[in-house]
């Protein structure tokens, strides 16, 4: 080749490579706990931002259970290793909030860059959840699901039952349940995931009674728990004796990890789960499925109240370029779209977080052809929530809810009462709120 | 010319400890030779450990953005808390109780496979296989063996009328992390049983059963005194697997559950700092594991040693 050749073709590609450089997205890191079905729907989702603009490019990365995730982050953080987007659950809320040198509250962000964020856009359960004392939300609504009961309407038929009835109260949980059993279609009345979160504090928010002082919470760290109550008691000495009886079967503690295989293989006919497992329920049950409300206890004055949201919501972590904040808002204000909602609600469950998502899905007609969809939606919106069921804001509540779910088991192994058991959840969850409350003075 | 004394401490020998003397031109090979080991140790052990120490002297939250000095604080609270000493009392169970099952099985193995010619070599090799197994794993095998729905061992259990279930039971979940754990360790303790029992003289034992004694006399009274020195060895190294190593078996199996049941200390450390966040309390409940163990094992050198015949 000639020099002159040469010369040409090296100014050509050094051209060539600054027009691409130029033209590299801005590189975005989010670290979601969504796996399975959910995970692969998440994954569809941030393609489609990806694919639509290209400027900006967000890398999901699966990092385990909603408790790994956050521990990772907070090693990744102590490491100055942290991602751009932590996506954390709803027991975690205490902690993100008052970690204020790690976080960059969404409102802020949003603002920063010139986005549009209307906390009136969101479900009035959302924002109550998520906003602090001045009413400016910090993290971003994502997920949000609340507990229903899912059952097997084949079962129900089997057993003389009408499957267009679910239960309404405990007392025809147990009723029903009994009939199952007695007919033979199924060898338990029902069983529960998450059993914390459905059997204290769902239960307590659904029949308006309070979990701690100072509005569960919302109020400061000060805050003491008071769910060791006759209701909870009761409840979990019901439970107890149902299990003794076959209505009932302990799923686990925890997330109740036993539960959800028990509903799938039909050995129990009944299922407390989040909204949000539809899609995994869809995808492994061979039965039909029905869809009804938490059941209450018809004495309870109050009661339905409102059921409170689980879920996650997703945090902007410190650390990064205002380039890359950029992006996050950007991504953000994508998410919050009506289409996006809608379709991330329909097709996992999950609530929709915005007005606007959830009345373009009554347009599209999707409750009329998905009946049962819009359960979690009519559960959350039953009443104007009061001040025991506005949600939950206890510190260290990850190890909190392991101590309940714990104190819960040894009910159900007949090793303490339902009393003995909620108060010794109660003590030993006080100590670790005092903690909490020493730490981040 | 720099000497390196080499100490070789030989589980097996009779003489106690053979003394190596290694000579080396100039100054900087046996260095650079130790260097690399050195380095890990400072890197892997020492730092670490170091870290744990300050860190159990102080109250941060989560994310270290605020921390304050609170000297023994997280210690004392220890020893005021409940769980903690359930802990305890849990560790030295499931600690004995390892042990023990370990390494009686092992040399109840070991001497029925002494007595082989042929088959020696193809029951050692099978009988070795279990150590090669990650402790995670162990622990789901098990898991689904004991499982109360679909296990083997629950079902043949149901028909003798037990109702086998680990997750409701305290009892029942620790007896499975003590075989969980046992059956791993059973392979190593094995190995080093045969290895002992084959250097004990033939002369000796066909000496005494020439005098008439049974085969039980001639076990505890001329074979078992002189595997003494493998004992003690399999002992400490036992009691050190079973506090430390054995953390994947627990959270694959029981999570320390239920209700704290088989909350062993090792595992009380991930819990408590990883799960909870607790860092400075995690931390000195670590430093109390590294002493109670480095206590055990000095109580065994010190006491135990002296009844070990070389």
């Amino acid at each position: 080749m000639s020099r002159f050749t040469l010369h040409a073709l090296a100014v050509g590609v050094a051209t060539a490579s600054l027009s691409l450089s130029a033209q590299a997205a801005t590189e975005i890191s989010w670290w979601h706990a969504m796996g399975g079905q959910l995970g692969e729907i998440l994954e569809e989702m941030t393609e489609e931002f990806n694919a639509s603009q290209d400027d900006y490019h967000v890398t999901p990365s699966y990092r385990g259970t909603y408790t790994e995730t956050m521990t990772g982050a907070i090693a990744a953080f102590r490491a100055n290793e942290q991602p751009h987007i932590l996506q954390v659950f709803e027991v975690g809320t205490g902690t993100m909030m008052n970690a204020k040198g790690a976080i960059y509250p969404v409102y802020e962000l949003m603002e920063a860059h010139g986005r549009a964020f209307d906390n009136e856009a969101f479900l009035p359960a959302v924002v109550g959840y998520y906003t602090d004392t001045n009413g400016n939300m910090l993290s971003f609504p994502f997920n949000s699901s609340t507990p229903i009961m899912y059952y097997n309407r084949d079962m129900f038929e089997e057993a003389g039952l009408d499957p267009e009835q679910p239960p309404e109260t405990w007392e025809e949980v147990a009723d029903f349940s009994r009939q199952i059993v007695e007919s033979g279609a199924a060898s338990c009345g029902f069983t529960t995931s998450w059993p914390s979160w459905v059997m204290l504090e769902n239960f307590s928010a659904w029949h308006n009674v309070p979990l701690g002082t100072l509005e569960n919470g919302f109020g400061g760290m000060e805050t003491e728990f008071t769910f060791n109550n006759e209701l909870v008691a009761r409840h979990w000495d019901n439970l107890h004796d149902w299990q003794e009886e076959g209505v009932f079967k302990w799923g686990g503690p925890g997330s109740g990890p036993d539960s959800e295989p028990m509903f799938y293989s039909q050995d129990c006919a009944i299922f407390f789960g989040s909204s949000a497992s539809r899609a995994d329920v869809a995808a492994n049950s061979e039965f039909e499925v029905g869809f009804g409300m938490q059941p209450y206890y018809d004495d309870v004055d109050g009661a339905p109240q409102n059921s409170i949201i689980g879920g996650a919501t997703l945090w902007a972590l410190q650390g990064h370029s205002d380039e890359e904040y950029e992006a996050v808002a950007a991504f953000f204000e994508y998410l919050s779209q009506p289409e996006v909602q809608a379709q991330w609600h329909q097709q996992t469950g999950y609530l929709p977080i915005t007005q606007a998502a959830w009345d373009l899905s009554k347009e599209q007609g999707y409750y009329d052809e998905n009946p049962g969809a819009d359960i979690s939606l009519k559960q959350m919106t039953l009443n104007e929530p009061t001040e025991n069921s506005k949600g939950l804001r206890f510190g260290n509540f990850v190890q909190i809810r392991d101590i309940i779910s714990e104190e819960m088991e040894a009910v159900m192994t007949g090793d303490k009462s339902g009393q003995e058991a909620a108060d010794d959840a109660v003590e030993r969850g006080n100590d670790l709120l005092r903690d909490f409350e020493a730490a981040n003075q | 010319m720099l000497f390196i004394d080499a100490y070789i401490y030989s589980p097996f020998a009779e003489l106690p400890m053979q003394t190596k003397r290694m000579t080396y031109p100039g100054r900087f090979l046996p260095y650079a030779l130790l260097a690399p080991q050195v380095i890990v140790t400072l890197i892997f052990f020492i730092w670490p450990a170091g870290q744990a120490l300050y860190q159990s002297l102080l109250r941060e939250d989560a994310f270290g953005l605020k921390t304050t000095f609170v000297g023994l604080e997280n210690f004392a609270r220890l020893f005021r808390d409940g769980s903690y000493l359930n802990s305890l009392s849990v560790t030295a169970v499931f600690a004995i109780g390892t042990t023990l099952l370990s390494m009686t099985v092992a040399l109840l193995m070991a001497s029925t496979v002494n007595r082989m010619i042929r088959s020696r070599s193809t029951y050692t090799t099978l009988l070795v296989w279990p150590y090669a197994i990650a402790p995670a794993l162990a622990g789901v095998l098990w898991w689904f063996i004991f499982n109360p729905s679909i296990g083997i061992v629950p079902y043949m259990l149901e028909m003798v009328g037990y109702r086998w279930n680990h997750r409701n039971s305290g009892s029942d979940a620790m007896l499975l992390v003590i075989f969980a754990a046992a059956w791993k360790q059973i392979s190593y303790n094995f190995l080093f049983f045969l290895a002992g029992l084959q250097s004990i003289p033939q002369s000796l034992i066909e000496a005494a059963s020439i005098d008439g004694a049974s085969p039980t006399k001639r076990f505890w009274t001329i074979i078992f005194p002189l595997l003494t020195p493998t004992t003690f060895f399999l002992l400490v190294v036992n009691v050190v697997y079973a506090m430390f190593d054995t953390f994947a078996i627990i959270h694959a199996t029981t999570a320390g559950g239920p209700a704290q049941a088989t909350n062993i200390l090792v595992y009380k450390v991930y819990a408590d700092g990883f799960v909870g966040l607790n860092l400075g309390s995690s931390a000195a409940q670590s430093v109390i594991l590294m002493v109670i163990v480095v206590a055990l094992t000095m109580i065994q050198f010190r006491f135990i040693e002296r009844r070990v015949n070389y």
